[in-house]
């Protein structure tokens, strides 16, 4: 296939991701925000972090003076200004699926298009809390009909693939940022451990990443900071976890090696990845530095997906 | 409009709202029997279905809305098999005559010499290309696909508007016209033997194989290229594109290298045979025409030269759509096919000429002008529609640029029934057949695309003023 139709359907199914992701990021901070005053102790940083782990603060700036739910569901959800806020990622994926309309089915081209379409409903309109929480549950179920449409419709071959990898890509740069914004929520310090803020923080994160019911179905214990971490980053059952992404990243990646009788630079690194996630022990994480181990992640993360622009994208 | 126009359903004389003529009969009672809720429901549900498949068009010069849909007339416009018959006959000599003129302007120049066109309007045209000259194309063939616009005054009278050489559009429509009416109307389909169009993009695609240069293999590769997603015709392009099976291309996929096209792909670059460009002249490639040019692949001109990649339509083939150089085509055609035109000319004043200028002159208010290079219907004076101050500015455009125009007496073009704001009423219609001219036959798919101008009176079809489209039904039987 050309490159550039490669390179489309990698970047449509990254950008239908990252808009799931900040409406989750939007949906959990309204959650922590409507918490009564004493719980938060009244210095709630909800908005500052849904701002660092979903968008660009300085670009932030640049257009609002307060951090505040206001400016920053603005920010995140309409703003033009900002590359990644949902509005600007559904438009980018309609532009990208528009130049690859035949790489596309039917299906789905209407779930874009449909969801570009029904956008409008949405942007430049003052939405009350209700009607925010409702564009917010739209937005879930945009990415859910994409997927849903590719996984149902497409021929297996390397459109499927790329399509595949742009998803999981996406997604394991976007549990890293949650995990890269809040890791000090998750780390162990003296204050009164298992206090009712610390357990609104840790489920939030699962919230984040609609891991919350999940988590005791993995555990069946109370919530605690250590498995909060080991859930979204090596265990392999929870979708989202750095070690699931890059087991479906490695899998399709081998298809495509096959497919074209080449392995390249991109496979080798993200067998690599999955090795060292599969090797890891959550323990051993935290006692090396759990920032370390996101910060290294997100590093290599991003040059597993320029090995991906540089063997196919490009050409 | 003074002048009755000649209706497609009711033939002349459509003021006697019982006359009908016989391929409209079953139509006819169809309007009549419907209730007005089952079509308003029905076109709301054309809309719908347009809106959801995405077939758009950017209009240039639009701020508001880049992408805006083509209005859509569920009432077809129906061709008699009969009529039909003829305008094959006329379109496939017309098209080879074209062919003929443009390897000779290019090549022996023979046309020239024996005086059947000027020299300086071949030579000193914006769309003669020089680079053409050094060489010949394969086959010999110059015009591949092309779209030949015919007005309609009477029960057998025919005539070519314009012929589209370069890059005609529209043929999208054609198709999915027929796809909306096919799901809206099958029983009306049933009451009809209409002629399939939808083959057209497998005849299309054994056109586009057929022109493969001799270096090709057995199985050549076809490519769409496109300007890219910002052009009006986007949709089109990756709407055949999907139908051919072909990939669709930007320039910046597409690479050369010793004198070959190649693209790029995820399995590394793979050479490219025919080009179906959807590009302009002037964009194909930076290093021979516009050097600011984005949209075009460096060194096509010359792996074009070497022969090594067929480009459909040829380069230069603008000059045969040029309006002035249409003036002279019933003469073009008797000298290389030596019979005599199927299809007729619009009569035209060229306003290049003194005792023309003159008369176009004195009668602009009953005259079209048009630009000689213009298309979608841009810069062009409707004379019996313009005011005062607009015939004032076009006499000082012309009295500048007289070269630059053409003037045809305002036709009585055909109207057809269309579903306006008022309920139903007649519109004017043109006819825009495709004509695919491959190495081993002419290919015409029996039907065409019908524009539609949508306002009262108006003769202006073109989508970019505002025109509609309607199905184009010919009859098997």
């Amino acid at each position: 296939m050309l490159s550039r139709t490669a390179d489309n359907l990698f970047w449509l199914s990254r950008y239908v991701e990252r808009a799931d992701f900040v409406a989750r990021i939007l949906d959990a901070a309204h959650r922590f925000a409507s918490l009564p005053t004493n719980y938060d102790g009244g210095e709630s940083n909800e908005w500052d972090s849904a701002l660092a782990s979903a968008g660009d603060p300085d670009a932030f700036k640049t257009h609002y003076s307060a951090v505040n739910a206001d400016t920053v569901c603005d920010f995140l959800a309409f703003s033009p200004h900002n590359p990644s806020s949902i509005r600007s990622c559904i438009e980018a994926a309609r532009e990208n699926a528009r130049s690859v309309r035949t790489a596309l089915t039917t299906e789905m081209w209407d779930a874009i298009n449909g969801a570009w379409l029904e956008l409008r409903n949405y942007a430049g309109k003052d939405l009350n809390r209700d009607e925010f929480g409702r564009f917010l549950d739209w937005v879930k179920t945009v990415s859910l009909t994409f997927d849903g449409s590719a996984f149902r419709t497409m021929l297996r071959n390397d459109a499927f693939w790329f399509t595949r990898l742009g998803t999981a890509v996406e997604r394991a740069d976007n549990t890293a940022r949650i995990l890269d914004v809040k890791y000090q929520i998750l780390l162990p310090h003296d204050e009164t451990v298992g206090g009712s803020l610390d357990y609104f923080q840790w489920t939030t994160i699962l919230r984040e990443v609609s891991a919350f019911n999940a988590y005791h179905w993995v555990y069946r214990e109370s919530i605690k900071p250590l498995l909060v971490a080991d859930l979204l980053m090596l265990n392999k059952q929870m979708p989202r976890s750095f070690a699931n992404c890059y087991g479906v990243i490695v899998e399709y990646l081998d298809l495509i090696a096959d497919a074209y009788g080449r392995r390249g630079p991109s496979q080798r690194l993200a067998g690599n990845m999955l090795a060292k996630l599969e090797g890891e022990d959550i323990d051993r994480v935290f006692a090396s530095g759990l920032h370390e181990f996101v910060e290294a992640f997100i590093a290599e993360n991003n040059k597993v997906g320029e090995a991906i622009a540089k063997q196919y994208l490009v050409g | 409009m003074a002048v009755t126009a000649f209706d497609e359903m009711n033939g002349i004389g459509a003021a006697d709202p019982a006359a009908v003529r016989d391929a409209y009969g079953q139509l006819k009672s169809w309007l009549e029997s419907t209730p007005p809720e089952h079509f308003n429901t029905r076109r709301s549900q054309a809309e719908l279905l347009f809106r959801r498949i995405g077939i758009t068009f950017a209009v240039y010069g639009d701020n508001e809305s880049t992408e805006r849909l083509i209005p859509f007339d569920i009432i077809p416009r129906v061709i008699t098999k009969p009529e039909w018959a003829f305008l094959e006959r006329g379109l496939k000599q017309r098209v080879t005559a074209i062919n003929l003129f443009l390897k000779d302007v290019y090549g022996a120049q023979d046309c020239i010499k024996a005086g059947i066109i000027p020299a300086d309007l071949v030579y000193r045209n914006a769309h003669y290309r020089m680079e053409m000259r050094s060489f010949r194309v394969p086959h010999d063939l110059y015009v591949h696909i092309a779209g030949i616009d015919i007005v309609r005054t009477g029960e057998n009278d025919f005539f070519v508007l314009e012929d589209n050489a370069r890059i005609p559009s529209g043929v999208s429509y054609m198709l999915e016209n027929r796809e909306v009416m096919l799901r809206l109307f099958p029983d009306l389909f049933s009451k009809h033997r209409v002629a399939p169009v939808e083959n057209y993009p497998d005849a299309l695609l054994a056109t586009l194989r057929s022109l493969a240069p001799s270096t090709a293999t057995r199985d050549p590769t076809v490519v769409l290229l496109t300007p890219g997603r910002f052009n009006s015709a986007f949709y089109e392009h990756s709407f055949l594109a999907d139908k051919l099976g072909v990939e669709l291309v930007e320039a910046s996929d597409l690479f050369t290298k010793d004198d070959v096209v190649y693209m790029r792909t995820t399995e590394g670059p793979r050479r490219v045979d025919v080009i179906y460009r959807r590009l302009d002249d002037d964009f194909l490639d930076p290093l021979v025409f516009r050097p600011d040019s984005v949209l075009g692949v460096p060194g096509l001109m010359n792996a074009y030269e070497r022969g090594s990649v067929t480009l459909a339509n040829a380069v230069g083939t603008g000059i045969s759509d040029d309006k002035a150089v249409y003036s002279y085509m019933p003469e073009i055609v008797k000298f290389f096919t030596g019979e005599e035109p199927i299809l007729h000319n619009v009569p035209t004043y060229r306003c290049r000429e003194k005792d023309a200028f003159a008369y176009v002159m004195d009668n602009l208010s009953e005259l079209v002008v048009k630009e000689v290079n213009g298309s979608g219907g841009y810069g062009m004076l409707v004379g019996p529609h313009a005011s005062k101050r607009e015939l004032d500015d076009f006499a000082r455009k012309l009295r500048h640029a007289p070269d630059g125009f053409i003037a045809q007496p305002t036709l009585s073009l055909s109207t057809c029934p269309t579903f306006v704001a008022s309920g139903v009423a007649p519109r004017h219609v043109d006819l825009r057949p495709f004509v695919l001219n491959g190495a081993d036959q002419i290919r015409i798919v029996p039907g065409g695309l019908t524009r539609v101008a949508l306002k009262e009176g108006s003769l202006v079809v073109n989508s970019s003023q505002g025109g509609g489209t309607k199905d184009t039904w010919v009859l098997d039987a």
